[in-house]
């Protein structure tokens, strides 16, 4: 077990090599400052330069000033891991799935191109190699071949994708979706839905009926809404996470694209402006990738 | 589009207002802000220090100090700077061969696919003949996805089911484009990243292969500070000759621009300006460089508002309106040629000043009014658009019937269209001499 934990921590510190020396050559470099202000300053671009934000970044700069003394580097880096630590540990709430709720719905949002398909057909594999039985709807009905994208998925991992044609309504699907997990006894329904930007009023209006069809027809549903953001994204990725909290409340996020990428730190800004449990966080192509969020896993992997 | 930088840059710039004169250190203070503006915008950290700088040495002049405008003057520096950074003068496509090639290369999930169709619905329309090449074997449905898109713009795709890898589409595509002549291969590739070795040495592979006159960056507008490290690390890799930015049509700052263009040197070219084939614009620096600090995109409105009214209508109409006999059927062709124009809403962010007013006062744009008119005078008889005086109430009531509205829309509507030709005609009694005194009236 410890082992299997071990062996998890440094996966994870593989696949996130990029932004840890990243923010590490930063962190280093800052130390050869000659003032306290210096290396202090220093820090706050490495962590801006990862995109944690302004804000963010000088908030927790502002925490080391006031915690900080002399310049040891071993207690400088304890000092940043600890406060980035505690802003992550309260969004560190990966997802349950309900034996309450079936079918357990979760319906996947977010604007174009984050890998919302990707992260369902990710998300598919691990409940149903779990012994779950798990089905897919294909509720974006506006992109080319998002339909024929999902149904690969569901022919990958062996589950039904329910779906009706191309420019279809994406509210009368995931209606037909709940009436059949039910009669099939589902335990996963998993909703796709069409990538759109978050500052779209009549898109955002849309998703807003899409959830009205799901409430009406399976009350308190849909259990999760789960919001992906792509690692690359910069501050707008607030603005998303906002918007769409606004328009139908978002209960968890999934951030995908971390690997490779030397940032990702937007996760921090998210976690200290927003509150909103982090999910998922993506780190490569295949299933396995898709891991819960763990707030200590993952600063052990950064710093 | 830019909003939020807008709005920071003129808060800046408003303090500088307020001054008499421009000094030292309210220049210093003005470029903290205009610096924590770009930041906020992703710009990255680097660029910023830069941008900064060259503001600070050209604002702390002569120049500034004595002009009687100071604010002006400020005003002036960022946007020539702006532009500067964002590339001069606009950059269009180098097609050169036949057929010419164009590549699009980018990360995954920055609108590569799309892009490529939007593409070649802009060359079709240029008058080339455009050849889509589907080479993204890896995202599941990718190539389906581009062929059906090439379905509905009515451009011919090659068929690459069946194949095993990039190259052999790529090389049997050129065959083909050159047997049947076309003179524009657009390649669609698989999105990766740029530090995946093997799938850039594919790129690098195709690239030898197909000897390209363009190959194009694909980058999401939304790109927080990596921006610089992707455009370059594909640019290292294989040469980039320039850069299309997608998803322009959402809230992101579009900080990455500024990055990618100052660290590559890379112009853009274009914008992705919406989710529909046609919402491709080209990239104009000076112009984005005025919105960002609110002076609006005047050039860009009227660019689109000829391509989309038809000249010999705009004479005829003119004639109606000296003749006093512009009827509802005129007003609805109207209306159509603003619908042309896109949403109401990207047509007034277009208008200098409207974002800011947006923002002030929760603006809500109603995309269905013009809908909704249309409806009123589609259900009306052929007699009531010439003469909308014999619109009594009961043939009100069957037009609201009709047009799945209520009575009190009509009755609004038609209040305004008599208030439009009361407004017409006076127009007309004063002559051109007048109506230009008229629009002086207004200006004040």
């Amino acid at each position: 077990m410890l082992s299997r934990i071990k062996s998890g921590i440094t996966g994870l510190k593989a696949k996130l090599t990029r932004t840890h020396n990243a923010i590490m050559g930063s962190v280093e470099a800052a130390l050869t400052g000659s003032s306290r202000e210096e290396i202090l300053g220093a820090l706050e671009e490495a962590l801006i330069t990862s995109d944690v934000g302004v804000k963010t970044a000088s908030e927790i700069v502002d925490g080391l000033r006031a915690v900080m003394a002399g310049r040891d580097e071993e207690k400088l880096k304890g000092c940043l891991k600890s406060a980035i630590y505690n802003i992550l540990k309260q969004v560190e709430r990966p997802l349950e799935i309900g034996v309450n709720q079936k079918p357990f719905v979760l319906m996947a949002l977010g604007v174009n191109g984050v890998g919302k398909t990707t992260t369902i057909g990710k998300l598919a594999a691990r409940y149903s190699s779990s012994g779950k039985s798990v089905m897919l709807a294909a509720g974006d009905t506006f992109r080319s071949a998002a339909i024929e994208q999902l149904e690969l998925w569901g022919g990958r991992v062996g589950c039904p994708v329910i779906k009706q044609a191309h420019g279809g309504d994406p509210g009368a699907v995931v209606f037909d979706a709940i009436r059949a997990a039910r009669a099939r006894g589902t335990d996963v329904l998993i909703l796709d839905t069409a990538g759109r930007l978050h500052t779209k009023s009549n898109l955002m209006a849309e998703l807003k009926k899409i959830k009205r069809v799901i409430d009406r027809e399976m009350p308190g549903a849909p259990h999760e809404n789960l919001l992906v953001l792509d690692a690359s994204t910069g501050q707008n990725a607030l603005n998303q996470a906002r918007m769409f909290n606004e328009a139908i409340g978002v209960t968890g996020i999934a951030l995908t694209k971390l690997d490779g990428t030397a940032k990702g730190g937007i996760i921090i800004a998210i976690a200290n402006e927003l509150k909103i449990p982090i999910r998922f966080i993506g780190v490569g192509e295949t299933a396995d990738d898709l891991k819960d969020f763990n707030a200590g896993e993952f600063v052990d992997a950064l710093i | 589009m830019f909003e939020s930088l807008t709005d920071k840059l003129r808060k800046v710039i408003k303090d500088i207002r307020g001054q008499g004169r421009l000094s030292e250190s309210n220049v210093q203070d003005a470029l903290k802000e205009v610096r924590l503006a770009l930041l906020e915008a992703d710009v990255n950290f680097k660029v910023v220090k830069g941008f900064i700088e060259s503001v600070r040495e050209k604002a702390v002049g002569r120049d500034v100090l004595e002009s009687l405008t100071p604010g002006d003057q400020f005003i002036k520096v960022v946007h020539d700077e702006l532009t500067a950074v964002l590339g001069g003068a606009g950059a269009g496509l180098e097609l050169k061969g036949k057929p010419a090639v164009v590549m699009l290369v980018g990360l995954q999930g920055s609108g590569k696919t799309t892009t490529t169709a939007k593409l070649a619905l802009k060359l079709k329309g240029q008058g080339r003949t455009p050849y889509i090449v589907p080479a993204d074997l890896f995202r599941l449905a990718a190539v389906l996805q581009l062929k059906r898109l090439a379905a509905e713009i009515g451009v011919d795709c090659f068929d690459s089911d069946g194949y095993k890898n990039a190259a052999d589409i790529c090389s049997e595509a050129a065959r083909y484009a050159g047997l049947k002549g076309y003179d524009t291969l657009l390649v669609d590739t698989a999105g990766r990243l740029h530090i995946d070795g093997e799938l850039m040495n594919e790129l690098k592979n195709l690239k030898r292969l197909l000897d390209p006159s363009e190959i194009l960056f694909v980058a999401d507008s939304m790109t927080g500070q990596d921006a610089v490290n992707t455009a370059k690390g594909f640019d290292d890799a294989i040469g980039i000759t320039g850069v299309i930015l997608t998803k322009f049509d959402g809230d992101a700052r579009g900080g990455a621009a500024l990055s990618m263009r100052q660290t590559t040197g890379k112009p853009i070219k274009f914008i992705g300006t919406g989710e529909k084939v046609d919402c491709l614009e080209v990239f104009h620096p000076s112009r984005m460089a005025g919105r960002i600090l609110d002076m609006g995109d005047v050039l860009t409105l009227i660019e689109k508002a000829q391509a989309a009214v038809d000249v010999k209508q705009t004479k005829e109409i003119e004639k109606k309106i000296r003749k006093d006999t512009f009827t509802l059927d005129d007003f609805k062709d109207q209306l159509k040629s603003i619908k042309k124009l896109g949403t109401m809403d990207s047509i007034l962010s277009m208008v200098p000043g409207f974002d800011a007013m947006k923002k002030s006062k929760d603006v809500q744009i109603d995309e269905k009014e013009i809908d909704r008119i249309e409806a009123i005078i589609n259900s009306m008889t052929k007699k009531e658009r010439q003469d909308p005086s014999c619109l009594n109430a009961s043939r009100r009531q069957r037009i609201a019937k009709g047009s799945g509205t209520k009575v009190q829309e009509i009755n609004k509507f038609m209040n305004q269209y008599d208030q439009m030709r009361k407004m017409m005609k006076k127009l007309r009694q004063a002559g051109p001499r007048g109506i230009k005194a008229m629009l002086q009236g207004m200006g004040r």
